[in-house]
């Protein structure tokens, strides 16, 4: 088993918080698809077309027929740990403050020899899964667990190296008026966060989520409205420094396209909470988050968005919102970049319609805010950077990996009447 | 004799013979503002954001870019704002002759009826034991209807429940008789609007609203400091900003009024 964590002690203000270092970060362009599998929490490996080898490491062409058509495919995770040591020394940076380090060679059942991470449970030659999680660097790193969960398993230091558990960790979601947030607090306290701070705009009207959030323990209500630079920065001075995942639940949503609304007055408010509110939100709060990212048990991890699956695809019928989303998802992808230094993780959470006030005429189904509560806190745990919430997300998302343009095509259908 | 008049108005409010009271809150993100059905368009609050403040984005200068709705914060209303007021001649604020700015200011004291009752009506009743009291309401000044409302903040300002927000205001004959008796030339309230909280069940909807801008009347709302005016006595200042075709506009509402020096 694994020591479990305890809760973090208050820091030593006489100390200087560590800057964060991170992990090797060069890849070949071939390993980046290894990359892309990691930040959707997906085991997959290259599959030789022609000749049906797997093969690791990732390479250009097929290492025994010299194929280039590959193909990434989810592979089986499961093997056998062939031999393992510990690494107590390293001339990187990221590893020397980190030591003892356990990797080993794992043998999958479906052919690879593979080096890895290993987790402090697996018992040696013992039977193991392999995880696909990204690193500090945001880049792959295959890690063995033990087939069976151990206790408190999570907790390994190597591990949780690797996600973003919000155990002991601080909270903030951005909005209690969402029909979501009290869910969202919820889900995220009983996973272990120390305190979850949520944002509340326009005090001076109700808030139909405030009493369940209030009924809640280590849950603080504090004043937030993303469209309003001053409040966004006065919240950031109080908490910023101590906010270690930030869920920006912001959302301002009204249905219909352009022509249908023949004004550009919601499309505004939309841009103003869905786009501008998260740039006000980074603005304020990622660099202290960017930080903190080293800092102890309790360091800044991830930042989370909240966003439409229609980010990805239009869906006309509520076309401006759908391009608000888009609009977010393409700011998350500068903030990927602008945190990566850092190693603070920006993770999009993707739903279809919403169980909530403007999806009610919408047919089911729909995500319940205690289902994306959930998808949130496991995308955590596994430190994503992509997940979906729903059949609806996760279908509309293969569609859109599979061919962006056919979906498009799929979307913007006129239908012929009946 | 008007340029004696003018110095001598000068003089007076250097001296303190005449007194300036501001009747406006300050522009500020988080002042409430009205609140509709979600899928009705809505108010914009008032925000600010900087452009740039003695540093790299302008070293010399500190400004901001503001946005608002022209119904943020203590504003003006304009006759083309309501639905019966639409057709009149003149009827947006950039149009309105600037001498209807500048007027003899009535104030009724309702603050113990709302102090008791947060839906207290402002009745022909009620205006005509006032002008028992203080004399009849003259024909072109403004009536303003003090509840000391101003004077609340945060939820207690829209005091927004499950059937509504619950605020004084005039009943739709209380209003009329301002209108049709009376000929005034505008309304004001120290509430989100010149209507009652609850104003939407009148008939007809918004009763103060309807009839004054049906006539070609204007309204002030969101004002404070009415408790330091005079019943009678006062002069408002009230000029909302030149907006093509605006149907109202946020403002500086000033009064002067009679002080101690002499």
């Amino acid at each position: 088993m694994t020591d479990p964590l305890g809760p973090p002690p208050k820091k030593d203000p006489q100390k200087r918080t560590v800057s964060p270092t991170r992990p090797p970060e060069a890849r070949s362009r071939a390993f980046l698809g290894l990359s892309a599998a990691a930040a959707e929490g997906r085991f997959a490996l290259q599959h030789c077309a022609e000749c049906g080898t797997i093969q690791y490491p990732p390479r250009d062409a097929c290492s025994t027929c010299l194929s280039t058509d590959l193909a990434w495919k989810d592979t089986d995770p499961a093997g056998s740990i062939l031999a393992e040591t510990t690494i107590r020394t390293s001339l990187k940076l990221y590893f020397k403050e980190r030591v003892p380090w356990r990797t080993g060679t794992v043998r999958l059942d479906a052919g690879p020899v593979i080096i890895c991470h290993l987790h402090g449970d697996c018992a040696r030659h013992g039977r193991v899964n392999l995880l696909n999680r990204l690193d500090r660097s945001g880049q792959a790193v295959l890690f063995a667990v033990p087939q069976e969960r151990s206790p408190h398993m999570e907790d390994d230091p190597q591990f949780r190296a690797m996600t973003s558990d919000p155990k002991h960790r601080r909270v903030l979601i951005t909005d209690a008026r969402n029909a979501n947030a009290p869910a969202l607090a919820q889900a995220l306290a009983d996973a272990g966060a120390e305190a979850v701070f949520v944002g509340e705009a326009e005090s001076w009207r109700p808030n139909a989520q405030r009493p369940a959030l209030e009924a809640m323990s280590r849950i603080a209500v504090l004043p937030l409205d993303v469209t309003d630079t001053a409040s966004v920065r006065a919240l950031a001075g109080e908490i910023g420094g101590k906010t270690d995942i930030l869920v920006n639940n912001a959302r301002f949503v009204r249905p219909g396209g352009v022509l249908a609304r023949g004004d550009t007055v919601f499309a505004r408010d939309e841009m103003e909470v869905n786009y501008l509110g998260l740039m006000r939100l980074a603005q304020a709060f990622g660099p202290g988050m960017c930080g903190r990212t080293a800092d102890g048990d309790n360091s800044a991890a991830a930042w989370v968005n909240i966003l439409s699956v229609h980010a990805l695809s239009n869906s006309p019928d509520y076309g401006c919102f759908s391009a608000s989303n888009a609009a977010a998802r393409s700011l998350s992808q500068s903030l990927r970049a602008e945190f990566r230094p850092s190693g603070l993780r920006v993770m999009n959470v993707y739903c279809g319609p919403t169980e909530d006030d403007w999806y009610q005429p919408a047919p089911p189904p729909k995500v319940a805010p205690e289902a994306l509560a959930r998808a949130v806190v496991q995308g955590l745990r596994d430190g994503l950077e992509e997940t979906c919430c729903g059949d609806v997300a996760k279908d509309l998302y293969e569609r859109y990996r599979d061919n962006p343009n056919v979906l498009e095509r799929e979307m913007t259908l006129a239908g012929d009447g009946v | 004799m008007s340029e004696t008049v003018l110095q001598t108005l000068c003089e007076q409010i250097s001296a303190g013979g005449i007194r300036i009271v501001d009747l406006t809150h300050t522009l500020d993100p988080d002042f409430p503002v009205i609140v509709l059905p979600p899928e009705f368009g809505q108010c914009a609050r008032f925000r600010m954001e900087e452009i740039s403040a003695y540093d790299h984005r302008g070293p010399a200068w500190k400004w901001h870019n503001i946005s608002m709705s022209e119904h943020t914060g203590t504003h003006f209303d304009a006759p083309s704002h309501w639905i019966s007021g639409r057709d009149l001649p003149d009827n947006s604020v950039d149009a309105i002759a600037p001498r209807d700015f500048i007027g003899p200011v009535n104030v009724i004291d309702c603050s113990d009826g709302a102090a008791l009752d947060d839906d207290f009506e402002l009745t022909a009743d009620v205006i005509k034991a006032w002008e028992n009291e203080h004399g009849t309401i003259a024909a072109n000044s403004w009536v303003l209807m003090r509840t000391d409302w101003s004077k609340k903040s945060g939820a207690a300002y829209l005091n927004m429940k499950e059937d509504g927000a619950h605020s004084p205001g005039p009943t739709p004959e209380g209003i009329r008789f301002l209108i049709e008796e009376r000929d005034i030339r505008g309304f004001g309230t120290e509430t989100v609007g010149t209507d009652a909280g609850q104003a939407g069940h009148h008939t007809p909807p918004y009763p103060a609203h309807y009839y004054l801008h049906g006539a070609g009347k204007y309204g002030l709302q969101c004002l404070a400091n009415l408790d330091q005016l005079p019943p009678t006595g006062a002069v408002l200042l009230a000029a909302p900003l030149k907006i093509r075709n605006g149907t109202g506009s946020p403002l500086r509402v000033l009064a002067m009024v009679p002080g101690d020096a002499t």
